[in-house]
């Protein structure tokens, strides 16, 4: 398992994502896993064996390096990238199972021929009902491991700049010692650059946070509009079967708006689905 | 993730692309990437430990080679080849766009667009016309800008594309002078010079894609006005109107079912 599978398993994602989480996975994938993998892993590389103390001490350098890096960048950045690309996870995962139950469907109205069952794994799942909560909750858990690791960034390395020499007196230095660092231009450089990518990361999250929200507030105006007829007769019809009907065919409609769009593209469903007046 | 994976992101553009397109694509895989991967990863493999200067001062080789190399030929080229490929991606993700479009009119069930196949929206090819166009003409023009703020930058940081043998340090804590050796400096030359020049010939490659996208436009704008021109006496309202209402078909509906020319 390694980047190129985290890969594969994300671009299944890809597809029931809006278009801005789109534009997020290639930014990460592109613009932070592969320069993390081609560039910066190499400017990091070096980074012990090169670190040089004024001394001749045994054990002074290795203690320095520990006492100033206490994590180093490049895993640091990893496991940022590992957790941020992981709630993306618990949407496929959920997309998985409503694939499951809109095949227990098919097969329970007596649809469960090839051709049906494939077209259930293809079509786009719409982010709507509680598809549309989980995919809020990945992108606001995304944002917050992103805003969690730039400030462990900054508390272990203030500024985001490297020095190029350090002032080392743990023991066993025998007193106050001038350590090097190696490439400290270059490590700011490609430090500046992910922080950036992050930035920009951040900035396509909170964007499409914002998107999910109208489009789920617009969707419930529209709603809203259509059975105002229903309204007036909320209290007239309370106990009367039409409600009772209303009531269990918005649940359906709740559970199983995937259906809905099934039904649409499939009209030889259209006389099971017809039962469902709300659909 | 690694150049591999880019390979296969940008050979999905490489089929809406135009032939100078396809070109380009060819010499950013061959003569730049794998050359970095295959030969100039190993030249500038030991720049750091082979970097001797003539002094025993803890530090002074690394504030030196630090001094000098703020950062290396082939990060920079990395980071120019990442970015110098990605507005591709934007032409790819307009095409993808256009095809989610048309599958959902074809799922409609609507006339205009005639498809006996979700399959053959999959695998059809998109004419660059329209938005693409300027899609597509936009990604040339960053492919350009890029490639010239890097071969700028390169220049810049290098004082010139040449690597010379002995550089003179006085950083501290160097305690006055010092010579330093650079590593393979002819070789590194050799490839510096090698990927200048491929760099050039895709930046000719990229305003000769340029100019023929234009020259393309300006022609098929000067035909479409050229067209009612033809029939100056028999121009009425029902013709007119049901020319514009072709255009319109041929412009949202890009292909022709044999749809070929680009």
């Amino acid at each position: 398992m390694n980047w190129a599978g985290l890969y594969t398993v994300l671009s299944g994602v890809n597809r029931h994502s809006t278009a801005i989480g789109r534009i997020w996975l290639s930014v990460i994938f592109i613009f932070r896993i592969m320069v993390l993998v081609v560039a910066a892993e190499s400017v990091w590389g070096d980074e012990k064996s090169a670190f040089t103390c004024n001394t001749q001490q045994p054990g002074c350098n290795s203690v320095c390096y520990d006492h100033f890096f206490p994590i180093s960048h490049i895993r640091l950045w990893a496991l940022q990238l590992i957790l941020v690309t992981t709630p993306a996870l618990l949407v496929a995962m959920h997309v998985a199972y409503q694939q499951h139950q809109e095949k227990k469907l098919l097969v329970l109205t007596g649809h469960a021929d090839p051709k049906h069952m494939e077209e259930v794994k293809k079509h786009k799942m719409r982010i709507a009902g509680s598809l549309w909560w989980t995919y809020i909750f990945s992108v606001v858990f995304r944002l917050v491991f992103e805003a969690v690791f730039m400030y462990i960034f900054y508390m272990l390395y203030p500024g985001y700049q490297m020095v190029r020499l350090v002032k080392c007196e743990a023991y066993p230095c025998p007193n106050t010692v001038d350590c090097f660092i190696s490439r400290p231009t270059e490590k700011t450089i490609f430090t500046v650059f992910m922080l950036v990518t992050s930035s920009i990361c951040i900035v396509l999250n909170m964007a499409e946070l914002v998107y999910l929200v109208i489009r789920a507030c617009a969707r419930r105006g529209q709603h809203n509009s259509n059975p105002s007829s229903a309204k007036g007769s909320f209290y007239g019809h309370k106990l009367s079967s039409e409600y009772k009907q209303n009531e269990i065919n918005q649940l359906l409609t709740e559970q199983d708006s995937s259906f809905k769009d099934m039904l649409r593209r499939n009209p030889g469903l259209q006389e099971k689905g017809d039962r469902c007046s709300a659909c | 993730m690694d150049w591999g994976a880019l390979h296969t992101i940008l050979g999905g553009v490489n089929k809406h692309s135009t032939s100078i397109g396809k070109i380009w694509l060819t010499v950013l895989f061959i003569f730049r990437i794998m050359i970095l991967v295959v030969a100039a990863e190993r030249v500038w493999g030991d720049e750091q430990d082979d970097f001797i200067c003539n002094t025993l001062q803890p530090g002074c080789k690394n504030v030196c080679y630090d001094h000098f190399f703020p950062i290396s030929h082939i990060r920079l080229w990395a980071l120019q080849l990442i970015f110098v490929s990605t507005p591709a991606l934007l032409v790819a993700m307009h095409v993808a766009y256009r095809r989610h479009e048309k599958k959902r009119q074809f799922r409609k069930g609507d006339q205009k667009c005639e498809y006996k196949d979700i399959e053959e929206i999959r695998t059809q090819r998109f004419r660059i016309e329209g938005s693409l166009w300027w899609t597509y003409t936009s990604s040339i023009f960053f492919r350009l800008v890029f490639e010239a703020v890097f071969m700028y930058a390169f220049y810049f940081m290098y004082d010139g594309f040449r690597m010379p043998r002995l550089m003179k340090c006085n950083a501290w804590p160097c305690p006055n002078t010092v010579d330093c050796f650079v590593s393979r400096p002819t070789e590194k030359t050799v490839f510096t010079i090698f990927m200048i020049a491929v760099s050039s010939i895709c930046i000719i490659l990229n305003v000769a894609e340029l100019c023929y996208l234009l020259a393309k436009f300006f022609l098929r704008r000067s035909k479409r006005a050229g067209n009612p021109k033809q029939h100056p006496n028999h121009e009425n309202k029902e013709e007119t109107k049901q020319n514009e209402m072709n255009e319109l078909i041929s412009d949202s509906c890009q292909n022709t079912v044999i749809g070929f020319t680009c």
